[in-house]
């Protein structure tokens, strides 16, 4: 089944077209990479598909229903979760409230709820509370649970931050260079934990520059070169695609 | 079901009425009148605190909103009415006891809004136009939207100073008092100085506690996650233009009833409530008494705010509070009152082993 289906999108900026009428689909259950060099256009594709980025034309369907042009949290509560290049957790919380933050699209305690701590509130606060607990132990990060979430390491951020994104018990996860900054064990263990993810029944797109992570772990491959899709592929054959070969290792200049 | 989380909030109780029982046996009753004003400041600070200190909003026009509050309320509770008591819509009112006859200060009757009725339409105006200045405003971030708020705090100052109905530079006076229970009164009258104390001291108990389990609730998280990444929040499904325009008129209709509370109690409401000097002042102590502790705003506000009161910072008062923001700013932009213990024993648990290594 088709789970994401973007079709023909483009995004200019100013003079720079940073992506050209892509098209490709992510069916359910799979681990999807995009790949390409710097300036490839693939941060931009990244948050195009989140919403925090309009396409100029084209339209991108989630479980068939258009979400291109909405804000971001729409995306989120229809079951699309993100990550940050740059991590970005909630800091002066603790990286148990992190996880909790994630619980926010299927909880409903509003204004009134909150202030008056009625106890159908509080049940369901003890639910996100478990349910957040229950996640860190999965990445392996419980015993950080009351650490402030910005002072742990950059690979235990990581893991927070996959929780958090897990936390919105999304249907697809979008996870924009999930290796970047960490070292090769770190980038190890994040492919784990990347396919633990995809175990739990949550397809995966990620936009990667680490090669390394990307041929290991995912289903399919996309190139993305000067904004225009080059190939999209399985592994092996991505790595004997000549165009995708003179991209990354320069033939034309030899 | 008593827990931990309950504790400062007995504490506090426990505090207002040792307070109020130390005024008595030293002889110092009429302090209770500044403190009962202080209290009803404390409850435009509080409600500010969740809107800075935990949704990362600034808001340089809260005294608009209580003064839009308090206005509201003395405009509607001294309308006289009389002579306009033969017409169908206001006898209908009278009926459904909207309007009642009261006397006035000089023995004659008056014929005027109920200060409850009064009370309600000034929190649904202040939600209105909250909402209606906050949909644009807060669309601004950092010190655009510190401008764009003290543009509206301007108007309402220029408004009521410059309006017949609202008694331009004199104020409105001769509020009536605001009857809340049959013998339960907000009013001046020096024989309620204690009950007044305790109303006013009551809300901010239940301000306190509302504002507390809200702050560590779902909604809490959101607000304080918005504060601190906004797009991240965003990504996480929180609607951050819908939750900032609620902390926002959460935090105006606080503003609001307190303005009403504080103009029934004075029996009177002048331009100053609403000048920039009080929305600055608001700001200050927020900044002062920790940004996100709604305790350390609500202790700083209540010491402030009665030392202004009782007239110690003399000619100097807004001085004190304009020389305070600067020293936060400087040294603290996060408040002083937010020691991090933990965070400096490590620190210096670190620094100790550090230098047991280098040895």
């Amino acid at each position: 089944m088709v789970l994401l289906d973007v079709r023909n999108i483009s995004k200019r900026f100013g003079g720079l077209q940073a992506v050209k009428a892509v098209s490709f689909v992510v069916e359910q259950g799979m681990i999807k990479a995009v790949i390409g060099p710097n300036g490839a256009g693939k941060t931009t594709l990244f948050n195009l598909l989140s919403g925090f980025l309009l396409p100029d034309t084209g339209t991108i369907l989630f479980n068939g229903e258009p979400i291109h042009g909405r804000p971001p949290y729409q995306a989120a509560a229809r079951g699309l979760a993100r990550t940050f290049q740059h991590i970005k957790l909630f800091s002066q919380m603790t990286a148990l409230e992190n996880v909790m933050v994630g619980c926010h699209v299927w909880s409903r305690a509003g204004f009134l709820a909150g202030m008056l701590h009625l106890p159908r509130t509080w049940q369901e606060e003890r639910e996100i509370r478990e349910s957040a607990h229950d996640l860190m132990d999965f990445f392996g990060v419980a015993s950080l649970a009351d650490i402030e979430a910005t002072s742990l390491s950059y690979g235990q951020q990581r893991a927070v931050e996959l929780a958090r994104a897990c936390a919105a018990e999304p249907t697809m996860l979008l996870l924009d260079e999930p290796a970047a900054g960490l070292n090769m064990r770190e980038t190890a263990d994040i492919a784990r934990l990347i396919l633990k993810i995809r175990d739990r029944g949550v397809t995966v797109l990620i936009v990667e520059h680490d090669m390394s992570l990307v041929m290991n772990i995912s289903d399919e491959i996309i190139v993305l070169s000067y904004g225009e899709k080059i190939a999209d592929a399985k592994p092996g054959s991505i790595q004997k695609n000549p165009d995708v070969v003179r991209v990354y290792l320069g033939e034309d200049d030899a | 079901m008593l827990s931990a989380r309950h504790l400062p909030i007995l504490a506090f109780i426990a505090v207002v009425i040792g307070v109020q029982f130390l005024a008595q046996l030293t002889g110092k009753e009429f302090f209770l009148t500044q403190l009962t004003m202080t209290a009803y400041y404390s409850l435009v600070i509080v409600g500010l605190c969740v809107l800075m200190g935990f949704a990362g909003q600034i808001s340089l026009g809260h005294a608009g909103f209580f003064a839009i509050g308090g206005y509201t309320s003395a405009v509607l509770t001294t309308l006289d009415l009389m002579p306009q008591r033969e017409r169908t819509f206001i006898a209908l009112l009278v009926k459904l006891k909207v309007i009642g006859v009261r006397p006035d200060l000089y023995g004659g009757t008056v014929l005027t809004i109920h200060p409850w009725i009064a009370c309600l339409i000034a929190i649904l105006l202040t939600i209105v136009i909250a909402y209606a200045i906050g949909i644009p405003v807060l669309r601004l971030k950092g010190h655009y939207l510190a401008m764009a708020t003290l543009g509206f705090g301007t108007i309402i100052y220029s408004i009521v100073l410059g309006t017949q109905r609202f008694g331009a530079a004199d104020g409105i006076s001769n509020v009536p008092p605001f009857q809340l229970l049959p013998g339960l009164s907000v009013s001046g009258a020096s024989g309620a100085r204690i009950q007044n104390y305790y109303v006013a001291w009551g809300l901010v108990v239940v301000a306190m506690v509302l504002l507390g389990n809200l702050i560590d609730s779902r909604v809490g998280r959101a607000l304080r996650s918005i504060h601190s990444a906004e797009d991240a929040a965003s990504a996480m499904g929180v609607d951050t233009a819908r939750y900032k325009l609620n902390a926002f008129i959460l935090s105006s209709v606080l503003a609001a009833i307190a303005g009403v509370f504080l103009t029934h109690f004075n029996g009177s409401i002048g331009p100053s409530q609403a000048s920039i000097m009080k929305s600055v002042r608001y700001v200050a102590i927020v900044a002062v008494g920790g940004m996100a502790s709604l305790w350390g705003t609500l202790l700083m506000g209540s010491i402030l705010n009665f030392l202004s009161l009782r007239g110690y910072f003399g000619i100097f008062d807004d001085a004190v509070f304009g020389g305070i923001l600067i020293l936060i700013m400087l040294f603290s932009p996060e408040g002083i009152l937010r020691f991090n213990l933990i965070g400096i024993a490590k620190q210096f648990l670190h620094r100790v082993q550090g230098s047991k290594d280098a040895a």
